[in-house]
């Protein structure tokens, strides 16, 4: 094994990509997985976008009009499965490809092959899982969340692929985590200190080892509902003494640090925009690695706040709430010093920094929202109403969304070596801004007037604000395909961009040439602390 | 930092805590159910009532101070086709006292079936006061077409209950388990 590595190290010329489809499906190099992970998740945000308009094409006046309730839950469920595991997080997993290795000065990640292997899974496990869909009896239709019994006894017979789909996207995020771990903990140039880490490298690898932590678990979850359907168990089955309650708080021990996992990166994504547009260095950079840190340790005592209506003692819902309240303190450090990097900068509004700046104020807004359902009284009220799609929505789509466009428009004169259309840019940022507002916004209202998530029709009270965002909606997925076109048009026709790109960037990622060549850094950098990062 | 030599050893060392992890957490997940059993036998989460109370006679001091309601509801899970009743809807007792209440089913189709009760106790606090003797719930009933079953179950109200638990209702929900036990026969069978 060492002589192999001795003698690739030696007679390494810098030889470029091989050519054609083979390239893509042998590749190991850290960029071209990076594009494939990028490429793969805009087309799994496509797919389910038009998920989300089928939805609110049903919702757009009260009655059923285009879909039956069935194919609306099969709609609802897909919408929450494609995005989360699809689109989200394969995009930051792309991100940490692309950037990690180039920020630390390393020449690529460390698992090479595992790399290729954890990417390359990912088209089957969405392929089997959109595939149900066309099956006898439906595709999944139980919610994202495929509480059981929904997803056991009541399932559809192609439960069981969805669960090895699952088990597959398990895979994958596990491979990927254990590779960027260990990427930034044994491949770091000489002088990148851990606390001298650009901040994007930072969140990524708490949320790695989120990643491993939670993925196993539902792994375990889903292993149990195939138990239950095939082998007889009684897990979640109180007739042979389980307890369906118990699926809710195993899910939800994954499931809360998963949001964790979709919105940290995030977080390092804007700590690297926010300061190149303000042109002055990160506010409090020790407390934003400290205050991501506590979140995600705060992330796995605090699942049980999904729950408050099961019936909790009250000692139990006494602790869930409060230490979901705690979340806003160490978050509100991050926007504190979000803030404090813009104050008396010299900003200027291209748009990165656009996106940026809409989230700080939009995942604020989600974040409020959140600490309102964090009040156990209160959530008995909200629980399972549009309040809860508005909250969600608004860290999800002007959150994590905004921030991964953020760092596309930030870093694709860095991949790709030309400039996109500023003007188009901005275009694209106010269309997608008002229309995610005009979607989301009014679902905070018909929600809390008590209208219920998840249902194809609706009371005719709720009919102005449904059509509302049924317009913002289609306002805000048609803006996409202009994404599409700018992102293409930079590619093949933008202006050259300059190594540096923008005027305020800084870290090492700057330092290499536009395009980034397709080796980088085989000879690590020197790193001082001012070009470490921004 | 090091030679190339001994990164892929290290990063090696590394995967493989990695993986450990990855393989302790699957095995958390799987804890996590016998760690949900006890926390709600010993918390009463969820209103479980333990198994077979034995108690020495002797010690069991009678509350004649203070009586407590105790209620009874009987639900058939939905797709159970059995009738399923109580001799009466409530009572009252003194902590201490051991009282017998009969529950009845009645197998209301033409075939052979087996039922489990399940047991609930609201308030979820009162759970761990609440003893039983003798339970049908402890098993599961086996009844042939049309049979009717008489089931006796004795209880006592622990007199550590709190003084402010006036009333405890006590909730059967009856499953159809024939398919499961149909499940379990095949298991014991060693060509199966």
């Amino acid at each position: 094994m060492s002589e192999v590595v001795v003698t690739h190290h030696d007679d390494h010329h810098d030889h470029g990509p091989a050519k054609g489809l083979a390239r893509w499906l042998f590749t190991t190099n850290h960029k071209d997985i990076g594009t494939l992970y990028l490429w793969f998740s805009f087309l799994m945000f496509l797919i389910g976008g038009c998920m989300a308009l089928v939805i609110r094409t049903e919702l757009f006046q009260p009655g059923l009009q285009f879909v039956t309730p069935e194919f609306f839950n099969q709609m609802t469920t897909n919408h929450g499965l494609i995005m989360v595991f699809g689109a989200i997080m394969p995009a930051f997993v792309g991100l940490a490809n692309w950037l990690v290795p180039m920020m630390i000065g390393a020449p690529d990640m460390a698992l090479p092959r595992m790399n290729n292997l954890s990417f390359w899974i990912l088209p089957f496990a969405f392929g089997m899982m959109i595939s149900t869909l066309f099956m006898e009896g439906g595709g999944p239709n139980f919610g994202w969340t495929f509480y059981a019994p929904l997803s056991t006894t009541y399932a559809p017979d192609s439960v069981t692929f969805f669960i090895f789909a699952v088990h597959l996207m398990g895979a994958s995020s596990i491979m990927g985590a254990i590779n960027i771990i260990a990427t930034i903990l044994n491949m770091r140039a000489p002088g990148m200190t851990l606390m001298r880490m650009p901040l994007f490298v930072w969140t990524w690898l708490i949320t790695a080892y989120l990643l491993l932590a939670v993925m196993p678990v539902l792994a375990g979850v889903v292993t149990m509902m195939l138990f239950d359907i095939h082998f007889g168990t009684s897990f979640f089955s109180a007739a042979g003494g389980g307890d369906p309650v118990l699926f809710q708080h195993i899910f939800w021990f994954f499931g809360h640090p998963e949001v964790y996992i979709m919105i940290l990166p995030a977080f390092g994504i804007v700590s690297q925009i926010i300061p190149t547009f303000a042109r002055k260095p990160l506010f409090g950079y020790d407390s934003m690695v400290y205050a991501v840190a506590s979140i995600a340790f705060l992330s796995f005592i605090v699942w049980a706040h999904h729950m408050f209506t099961v019936g909790m003692p009250l000692a139990g819902q006494l602790f869930f709430m409060y230490s979901t309240m705690l979340i806003a303190v160490p978050t509100g450090v991050k926007v504190f010093n979000w803030v404090a990097t813009m104050w008396r900068g010299s900003m200027t509004f291209e748009t990165p920094m656009l996106f940026s700046i809409a989230f700080v104020i939009l995942f604020t807004i989600g974040g409020f929202s959140g600490l309102m359902l964090s009040i156990a009284p209160a959530d008995y009220q909200y629980h399972d109403t549009y309040f809860v799609v508005a909250h969600f929505h608004y860290v999800l789509v002007p959150g994590a969304l905004f921030s991964i466009m953020a760092a596309v428009y930030y870093w694709l004169p860095k991949w790709c070596g030309n400039m996109y259309d500023e003007s188009m840019g901005r275009l694209h940022f106010w269309l997608s801004f008002i229309g995610v507002n005009v979607t989301f916004f009014p679902q905070h209202f018909s929600g809390l007037a008590g209208m219920p998530r998840r249902i194809p029709d609706y009371a005719l009270q709720f009919a102005d604000f449904n059509m509302l965002s049924s317009i913002g909606a289609f306002i805000f997925g048609f803006s996409q395909i202009l994404f599409l076109y700018i992102v293409i048009k930079a590619i093949t026709s933008g202006k050259k961009a300059t190594d540096r790109v923008w005027e305020g960037a800084h870290g090492l990622e700057w330092t290499l040439p536009s395009p980034a060549p397709y080796h980088s850094f085989t000879h690590p950098p020197k790193v001082s602390e001012a070009e470490a990062h921004s | 930092m090091s030679t190339p030599l001994q990164q892929p050893q290290k990063h090696g060392r590394l995967a493989l805590k990695l993986v450990l992890m990855v393989v302790g957490m699957f095995g958390f997940g799987f804890a996590l159910v016998p760690l949900y059993d006890v926390i709600c036998d010993i918390t009463g989460i969820g209103g479980r009532t333990g198994g077979q109370y034995t108690y020495d006679p002797a010690s069991m001091q009678r509350d004649g101070s203070r009586l407590v309601k105790v209620n009874f509801i009987t639900n058939t899970n939905e797709g159970m086709p059995w009738e399923f009743w109580s001799e009466t809807g409530g009572t009252r007792v003194h902590p201490g006292d051991v009282k017998q209440v009969n529950f009845y089913v009645t197998n209301t189709t033409d075939r052979r079936m087996i039922g489990q009760a399940i047991p609930s106790v609201v308030p979820p606090t009162a759970a761990q006061y609440f003893h039983k003797t003798e339970c049908f719930c402890f098993n599961s009933q086996v009844l042939e077409p049309g049979e009717t079953m008489e089931m006796p179950m004795r209880f006592i109200v622990d007199p550590d209950l709190p003084r402010n638990v006036q009333s405890i209702s006590l909730s059967y929900a009856l499953f159809d388990i024939t398919s499961f036990a149909a499940k379990d026969d095949d298991q014991g069978n060693p060509n199966g």
